[in-house]
């Protein structure tokens, strides 16, 4: 009799979502409880992209710790070298040329865009808008072509460098940049026809995975998914780096907080830099590009280095110690990269490399909220869910 | 008396012996289009998708279907340690025969039916409603969470949306007056436009729908949704039993589109009013128009998969039980009522 | 609010506990005992002028060698009403024979929800115990590893021998074994 009973007692089916999944962008794992469809309990495991960075920069000078940060976010390279760089420039104390500050804008928000493709394409795909996908990454491939052409590197990009930049762009990538911004806004029409109006896609995501403003800034979200909630809180607009304060920009805020809202965020987003990159081309002021008044911090250029012993020897020591005479302190700098709140809270013993190196990754913070969103939904949500927070997991396990 | 056996065996065996050679021509060429359904899917959706499409195997990928077939003949065959054997063996072939018998009672022109039966339609549902028993078993027999959340969202799909879709063929029926697939055919032609497509835009509505659901295909593939469950009922499938799911998938399509056309779309007739004003037209063979109908059809499965998103499973139910079902109850109120009175 | 009055504030309400209040690059941190920690973090967060709703990051520090109480938590604070930025850091010591639960704080995942991870993470990485933590487990790190890796007592690179983790032992042992299968 007892066996009966336990035959036939109820139990929730526990599936195992992950680390490979198709819809979990990376080596996220879920655990999911569910009733039916529904679920009960969701527990999110992450980890398996842990690498250390952390300690291994504790471990390197500050330039040498630069590749590093290409493979926090490997989508947003650009945007996690120049968060890098802001930081170190505000713990050391020195100030980038100009010209440097507009080009770092500009290619932060061209990372912004080809974050948000990739984002917008994947989501679409996993609510199953398969054309959605293949449409973005054809505006993604144009702008790794653009990256190419400015540094070599379509992914991993290092481009900035502590007090600048590592080269000046041509006119001719300026040119295309500026032939891509005319011609972006119509593509971005394009993925709305698409997805925008049609009724199967509001009925995905509107009012799915709902937070309130005050619960939203509770759980640290940041970036798009704060702003979907209608939290007007963007660290370009409160403490600008870089050119932010000389360019003209809206920060777009949703209403409901669902998934949808977040989506109409993203997509405008998407506008405003083109808007920005527009105005950097406009404005790029001509100049050096790495910052002269600061050469105990910077390395030297490259020509002087082959022919003056004095630029060899600081060359060397930069590249081996790191800047000897960085100063004691600590220093917590945030910048908005694709994903949210990039922050970098340095602390500094006065040698050439960071005592104690601290990234606060957006990803993390949001994959910690996924069981708020989650729960009681349908296992369809989870993987919208999953889509709107816009988690990358190098970013997220560090 | 002798002789008289003799004739009549003789005649029997004359009469198998079509049966048999027409089985065999049909399911060779219904093969032959299932393998090229695929590829046209891939062209098709390729083209749609700002890309191209196969293109390596012979000119413009003309020969990828036989090399994935090739392909997946030759790949391991693998079954998981802890599955149901029987089930998972037989699951596929359930799936497959199902959906291939039903090619049985469809006539593709006039007089070419393998078995010309008078509750043609009648089987044709209980066919397409038995292959959803292989999805269920396979995501049973599988013994993975993922395929056995498959194969219940699929059990649930097919309870539902058969039931809209049999009931929008009951307007087809009281029309014609018979379940007789080329008798349909017929009566279609007494009508200037040739097609019940017009009376019954609201009964071919609610087949479409139908039978995207039925065929899992987009917006309905939620037993193998490939972002949530992997692959559904089939993840745990490899080499040719896979096949057969995909067989059985694109043979479902071509024979949900060969439904939708001799009860809709007037089988391989044209108009009347078109023969009548260019009567050339009607030398065309019947084959030849029927294939052109099915293929626009199937034309209609490729284009909503590049378009559309997946629906929810709470969603796809309150469409199926909420929307469909009562429309279709009308339909049928309707068609009664002015077939009663005109 | 000028965050020079926000640690003036804290220091004249909470005398004892405040050691010290320091500015680098117009940033200023207090830096406090850890016995009252929460009760300072609770009043930054519910107080009116301060309303520090949004908990930037939470993280540790190892400062081995460097000063007596080893190690510290670092809150750093934003309020998203008065956009102000402020930051804690609570000094924690090493456990010992006579105490050991030196090595633990309160935890604040009760008045920041976002608290949650970063506290399993200092966890995980530096085994200071949040005392109240709903769920405190290793979160970055494999469950059975042994050791706390951003210590600066942990080495970066060394050979462990027979110390080294259990299932990459075994996942070595796997491959190995995995190799009479290797097609030729």
């Amino acid at each position: 009799m007892t066996k009966t009973k336990d035959a036939l007692r109820q139990r929730e089916l526990t599936i195992n979502m992950g680390p490979q999944h198709p819809a979990t962008h990376g080596v996220l794992r879920l655990v999911l409880e569910i009733d039916g469809e529904t679920v009960i309990k969701c527990t999110p495991y992450v980890g398996y992209l842990h690498r250390g960075t952390e300690k291994l920069c504790e471990n390197r000078t500050y330039l040498s710790a630069m590749p590093l940060m290409d493979r926090l976010d490997y989508i947003s390279s650009m945007a996690n070298d120049v968060g890098y760089c802001v930081a170190v420039e505000r713990l050391l104390g020195i100030e980038p040329p100009e010209r440097a500050k507009f080009i770092r804008t500009m290619m932060c928000e061209m990372t912004r865009i080809s974050s948000h493709i990739l984002w917008l394409g994947t989501h679409a795909l996993d609510i199953g808008a398969m054309t959605v996908f293949l449409y973005s990454f054809r505006e993604r491939e144009w702008i790794m072509d653009l990256f190419e052409m400015v540094c070599g590197a379509r992914l991993t990009v290092s481009f900035p460098r502590i007090g600048g930049i590592r080269n000046d762009v041509s006119q001719e990538f300026l040119d295309s940049l500026y032939k891509f911004a005319e011609e972006f806004p119509s593509r971005i029409i394009e993925y709305e026809t698409l997805i925008d109006q049609n009724r199967i896609w509001l009925q995905r995501t509107k009012g799915i995975g709902v937070i309130s403003a005050e619960e939203a800034v509770n759980w640290g979200f940041t970036g798009p998914t704060l702003r979907g909630s209608g939290v007007d809180y963007d660290v370009r607009k409160y403490m600008p780096y870089d050119a932010y304060e000389q360019v003209d920009f809206d920060v777009p805020v949703g209403k409901e907080g669902d998934v949808y809202d977040r989506y109409r965020c993203r997509m405008e987003e998407m506008r405003q830099s083109v808007r920005i990159i527009k105005q950097c081309i406009e404005k790029l002021p001509k100049g050096p590009i790495m910052t002269p008044d600061a050469p105990k911090f910077t390395l030297p250029p490259k020509d002087k280095v082959l022919k003056d012993m004095e630029a060899m020897i600081h060359h060397f020591v930069m590249l081996t110690k790191g800047p000897l005479t960085a100063p004691v302190g600590e220093i917590y700098s945030s910048t908005e990269v694709p994903k949210g709140e990039l922050g970098f809270y340095i602390v500094s013993d006065g040698s050439g490399r960071p005592y104690r190196m601290r990234l606060r990754s957006p990803s993390f913070v949001h994959v910690s909220a996924l069981p708020r969103l989650c729960v009681g939904s349908l296992v369809a949500d989870v993987i919208a869910n999953i889509g709107t927070i816009d988690v990358v997991l190098g970013e997220c396990d560090r | 008396m002798i002789d008289l056996i003799r004739i009549h065996t003789g005649d029997i065996i004359f009469n198998i012996l079509i049966i048999l050679v027409k089985t065999a021509v049909v399911f060779g060429v219904a093969m032959l289009h299932v393998a090229y359904a695929t590829y046209f899917e891939r062209k098709i959706i390729g083209h749609m998708q700002v890309r191209l499409g196969p293109m390596r195997v012979g000119y413009h990928g003309l020969l990828q279907p036989i090399a994935d077939g090739v392909k997946a003949f030759f790949k391991e065959d693998i079954i998981p340690l802890n599955a149901d054997k029987p089930v998972f063996i037989i699951a596929p072939l359930i799936a497959m025969f199902a959906t291939i018998s039903s090619l049985a009672v469809i006539p593709f022109f006039d007089g070419f039916v393998i078995a010309d039966i008078n509750v043609g339609i009648l089987f044709l549902l209980a066919m397409s409603s038995l292959g959803a028993y292989g999805i269920v078993m396979a995501g049973w027999a599988s013994n993975s969470k993922f395929s056995f959340l498959g194969g219940l969202r699929s059990s649930a799909q097919v309870v539902s949306y058969e039931i809209a879709m049999g009931l929008s063929l009951v307007g087809i029926m009281l029309m014609a007056g018979s379940l007789n697939l080329t008798e349909i055919v017929k009566a279609q032609q007494q009508y200037w436009h040739g097609m019940f497509l017009v009376p019954q835009f609201l009964a071919f509505f609610i087949f479409t729908v139908g039978a995207f659901a039925e065929t899992n295909r987009t917006p309905f593939d939620l037993p193998e949704a490939e972002s949530e469950l992997v692959a559904g009922y089939f993840v745990e499938y490899s080499g040719m039993r896979f096949a057969f799911f995909f067989l059985a998938e694109y043979v479902g399509m071509i024979v949900m589109s060969s439904i939708s056309v001799i009860c809709f779309w007037g089988g391989w007739t044209l108009p009347p009013i078109i023969v009548n004003t260019f009567p050339f037209l009607g030398e065309i063979p019947g084959i030849i128009i029927f294939l052109l109908k099915v293929y626009c059809y199937l034309f209609l499965f490729y284009w909503v998969r590049a378009t559309l998103p997946r629906y929810r499973y709470d969603q796809l139910m309150s469409l199926g039980w909420k929307v469909l079902i009562p429309l279709a109850l009308l339909n049928i109120v309707a068609t009664s009522l002015i077939k009663f009175f005109f | 609010m000028n965050p020079l009055s926000i640690a003036q504030t804290i220091q004249d309400k909470f005398p004892k506990e405040v050691k010290e209040i320091v500015e680098f690059r117009k940033q200023v941190s207090v830096i406090i005992q850890r016995d009252r920690a929460k009760e300072i973090l609770a009043f930054l967060y519910f107080n009116k002028d301060f309303n520090f709703d949004y908990l930037v990051d939470l993280c540790g520090v190892d400062y081995m060698g460097q000063k007596k109480p080893r190690f510290e938590v670092v809150y750093n604070l934003f309020s998203m009403k008065h956009r102000h930025f402020f930051r804690v850091r609570v000094e924690v010591d090493e456990d010992t024979q006579d105490a050991p639960d030196n090595l633990s704080v309160d935890t604040v995942t009760d008045i920041w929800r976002g608290a949650d991870w970063h506290e399993r993470e200092c966890f995980d990485l530096f085994g200071i115990r949040f005392k109240g933590h709903p769920d405190l487990r290793r979160i970055l790190m494999p469950e059975d590893w042994e050791g706390y890796p951003l210590r600066k007592d942990y080495p970066l690179k060394s050979d462990l021998g027979d110390m080294e983790w259990q299932e990459y032992k075994d996942l070595i042992e796997f491959s190995e074994k995995a190799k009479q299968y290797e097609v030729r």
